[in-house]
């Protein structure tokens, strides 16, 4: 079973491959798959996949969190302070300090006294976004390089690295081969991809990089594996049934806010210390629903956020660094609702068929039409992906039973 | 026994009212303590900045500033709680107005009307797109079961990018080579004459009708009754006969056009055009704190507006004595979420003490028979 699943997978991965490659070498556009795409698509990547998991620790717990965006910019200007005062390393611990503030005030407002817990989500984004401002106006302004909407630059940055031998990094003082780099450099069909997209992914990696993508696994195998995480899972699910089972649902949801607001400080720390080397005000840029939307594109899932994530920082990483190429995108949307369509008939879905043809119609005619895509409606991408979704796949989401449901002690439903 | 009952029950809902108005007043005073020791903890006075704000809010030119602050406010709030009396979760105002201003002020220039009928013309105009806006979310809840707090956050970011889009490539003025970051100014016939020259405009008497008639369709209508029997029991208003999804149709509708006012007092009352920068955002996240403050109640509505537009009003004078003038914004998320968080307890305590009297009142039945 678990076999032909990964099997599956495999081969949906390798077709993937062989497809925009081919697109690459049709189009001429490296910057698909180049080592410098990947890099940036990791970059952006990483905030937004902490912001959903911050949505999922506390949705996972029972606890809606609006507020993501909020406690992200609480972490950004946290996080600002610390590395400007003390050093990164600091500024990042600063930063989930600051977000894991923005939980514990959503756990008091919901938990201690069950308020709605959407309405506290958007007054936590409102307080930070004006309290950060206020603490700005005190600490940062006239400061050199401060002032009310930026603090000042941060004199040591995180350190990076290159992985040995694949991409050159150093052994101990002696130069390895970029292996990944000659490889990408070659540009044969699918070798060339697999150079590029793994020099992205280990070349020049901030610490905070790694820290980040670990999170992922670790937060899967506390939540799913450990009784801490089924206890914290089951307040999600039914919290009644977890309480006449002895499970202490108000402190689990607590533990659940607190550790989603520490990772939603994380994503915004990563901003301010390590995308940036300054707080600025606004530099979440929404990146907080764009973590929400992540955590329902993933089906409150670690790996589904992880997918999700990677889709909307490769989106935003290629408008940043190789917009000539988006348009090739549009031929790759092509080929992939083109095999999709060959499938549906094969399989005679009938509804697929109609959705597959309409996207295969609409990339197909984008390709031949569109010169450059406006960057006011990239912008948009993620939001309307996840409408999308939303709107085909709500049958097959499955969010925690109990998500959004104020529980009191004793207090039958 | 039954006029004894009925003595009884409005006795309760006065006291239930003064309970209201008690606990809205103690949570603002909880606030501004709140406020003032964090004032204190980050080294300023807090008796110097409140008696700042007394101050220099209560002469005559900062009173006018408030009522024209106050205005959008008004109508983002009640947008907001039209929503919220049937339990549906607006947070898209912030797309829908801004929408609905850029359409508006588009459609504006195209036309020649006589005075009062241009203006309406633009109203009706930006009411029909942002109930236009809205529809989407409600479409998407009715056809799809999309929780609306989802579909209406992530359709304020859409509205944001589309409309930058549409007034780049199509609606930006460009008579004057570039350098005007507006659509093109609507005709003197299509502007809301003001009450007071420059401080004031009709948009405020606009607002206080919108609020009167958001009172009488909601609190008076039938209409209004269903959609608030749906909102406080949806089983129940559906077992009674009241068709669910067309309510959530309306009511989003109705949400949306009410938003669609939003922007209004500076597109047809100031500026006279729409401008990425000239018209003001974020008035859609403001309405929903109104809201909560004013208890989805029109008069509510209005003085919380109006406590609002008061602070805003404050803020540039505070900046002059070295208070930091977003102090005011913070006291305002503050005074909110302890509003929210007292009017919870107390209402939890009232329903308590109503059932406590309630079995004790069966026990004495029990008693005597």
């Amino acid at each position: 079973m678990t076999n032909s699943k990964n099997f599956r997978l495999l081969v949906a991965i390798f077709g993937a491959l062989a497809i925009i490659s081919t697109v690459r070498l049709w189009t001429d556009q490296d910057g698909l798959t180049s080592s410098g795409t990947i890099g940036t698509a990791l970059r952006l990547t990483v905030p937004i996949l902490l912001a959903g998991m911050a949505g999922l620790w506390a949705e996972r717990c029972g606890v809606l969190n609006i507020g993501i965006e909020g406690m992200m910019i609480f972490g950004t200007w946290a996080g600002a302070w610390g590395a400007w005062q003390f050093g990164p390393w600091v500024g990042l611990l600063f930063a989930i300090l600051g977000g894991m503030f923005g939980g514990l005030v959503h756990s008091i407002a919901t938990v201690r006294f069950n308020i709605d817990q959407v309405i506290s989500g958007v007054v936590i984004n409102l307080f930070a976004f004006f309290g950060v401002r206020y603490l700005s106006e005190l600490v940062y302004v006239g400061k050199k390089g401060g002032g009310i909407s930026q603090s000042p630059p941060q004199k040591w940055a995180l350190p990076r690295f290159d992985l040995p031998i694949l991409s050159g990094g150093e052994i101990a003082g002696w130069k390895s081969p970029d292996f990944l780099g000659w490889l990408e450099l070659r540009r044969w069909f699918i070798i060339g991809d697999l150079g590029g997209i793994g020099r992205g992914l280990t070349h020049n990696i901030s610490w905070a990089t790694v820290i980040a993508l670990v999170v992922v696994p670790v937060s899967t195998w506390v939540l799913w594996r450990t009784r801490f995480g089924l206890r914290l899972r089951s307040s999600g699910e039914s919290p009644v049934a977890a309480e006449s089972l002895g499970v202490d649902v108000i402190r689990l949801r607590y533990y659940g806010l607190l550790i989603s607001g520490g990772l939603a400080g994380l994503a915004g720390g990563t901003l301010s210390i390590v995308a940036s080397s300054y707080y600025r005000q606004g530099q979440t840029a929404g990146r907080g629903f764009i973590g929400l939307a992540t955590m329902i594109f993933g089906n409150w899932r670690p790996s589904g956020i992880m997918t999700g994530a990677m889709l909307f920082g490769y989106a935003e990483g290629i408008k940043l660094v190789a917009s000539d190429s988006i348009t090739a995108l549009f031929l790759f949307i092509a080929a992939i609702s083109g095999v999709f369509l060959i499938y549906a008939i094969i399989r005679r879905k009938r509804i697929q068929v109609l959705i597959a043809l309409v996207a295969f119609c609409l990339s197909a005619l984008a390709y031949q039409t569109v010169d450059t895509v406006p960057e006011s409606l990239t912008q948009s991408l993620p939001y309307v992906v996840t409408l999308i979704v939303l709107a085909t796949a709500n049958q097959r989401l499955r969010p925690p039973a109990m998500a959004g449901v104020p529980f009191r002690r004793g207090e039958p439903h | 026994m039954s006029q004894q009952l009925s003595a009884n029950r409005n006795f309760d809902s006065m006291r239930k009212s003064l309970n209201t108005l008690g606990s809205s007043l103690g949570a603002i005073v909880l606030a501004l303590v709140i406020c003032g020791v964090l004032l204190l903890v980050t080294g300023k006075d807090p008796f110097a900045a409140y008696g700042k704000i007394l101050e220099t809010g209560l002469t005559g030119e900062k009173l006018l500033e408030m009522l024209k602050r106050a205005t959008p406010l008004i109508f983002s709030a009640i947008a907001v709680a039209i929503g919220f009396k049937m339990n549906l979760f607006n947070i898209g105002v912030e797309g829908q107005y801004l929408f609905a201003a850029l359409i508006a002020a588009e459609m504006g220039t195209h036309v020649s009307l006589p005075a009062p009928l241009h203006v309406l013309f633009i109203l009706v105009v930006a009411m029909v797109s942002g109930a236009a806006w809205a529809s989407i979310a409600a479409i998407l809840k009715i056809t799809r079961g999309i929780n609306e707090v989802i579909s209406t956050i992530m359709l304020n970011y859409i509205a944001l990018s589309f409309i930058q889009w549409i007034f780049e490539t199509f609606f930006r003025d460009d008579s004057d080579g570039g350098l005007n970051v507006k659509t093109t100014e609507i005709a003197s016939s299509g502007r809301m004459p003001d009450l007071v020259d420059n401080r004031l405009n009709g948009m405020f008497i606009v607002a206080l009708f919108v609020a009167f008639l958001y009172w009488v369709i909601v609190f008076r209508s039938r209409f209004g009754f269903q959609l608030r029997a749906s909102g406080l029991n949806p089983i129940a208003a559906r077992t009674a006969g009241i068709p669910a999804k067309r309510m959530i149709l309306f009511a989003l509708l109705l949400s949306g056009a009410v938003a669609g006012l939003v922007a209004m007092p500076s597109v047809i009352g100031d500026v006279y055009a729409y401008g990425p920068s000239s018209t003001p955002t974020q008035f859609g996240f403001a309405g929903i704190t109104v809201a909560l403050l004013g208890r989805n109640h029109p008069f509510g509505i209005i003085v919380a507006a109006m406590l609002f537009g008061f602070l805003d009003s404050t803020s540039a004078v505070l900046q002059l004595s070295e208070i930091p003038s977003s102090i005011v914004k913070v006291i305002q998320a503050i005074i909110v979420l302890v509003v929210v968080i007292v009017n919870e307890a107390s209402s939890r305590r009232y329903n308590r003490k109503i059932a406590e009297r309630a079995a004790l009142a069966l026990k004495s039945l029990d008693v005597s028979r």
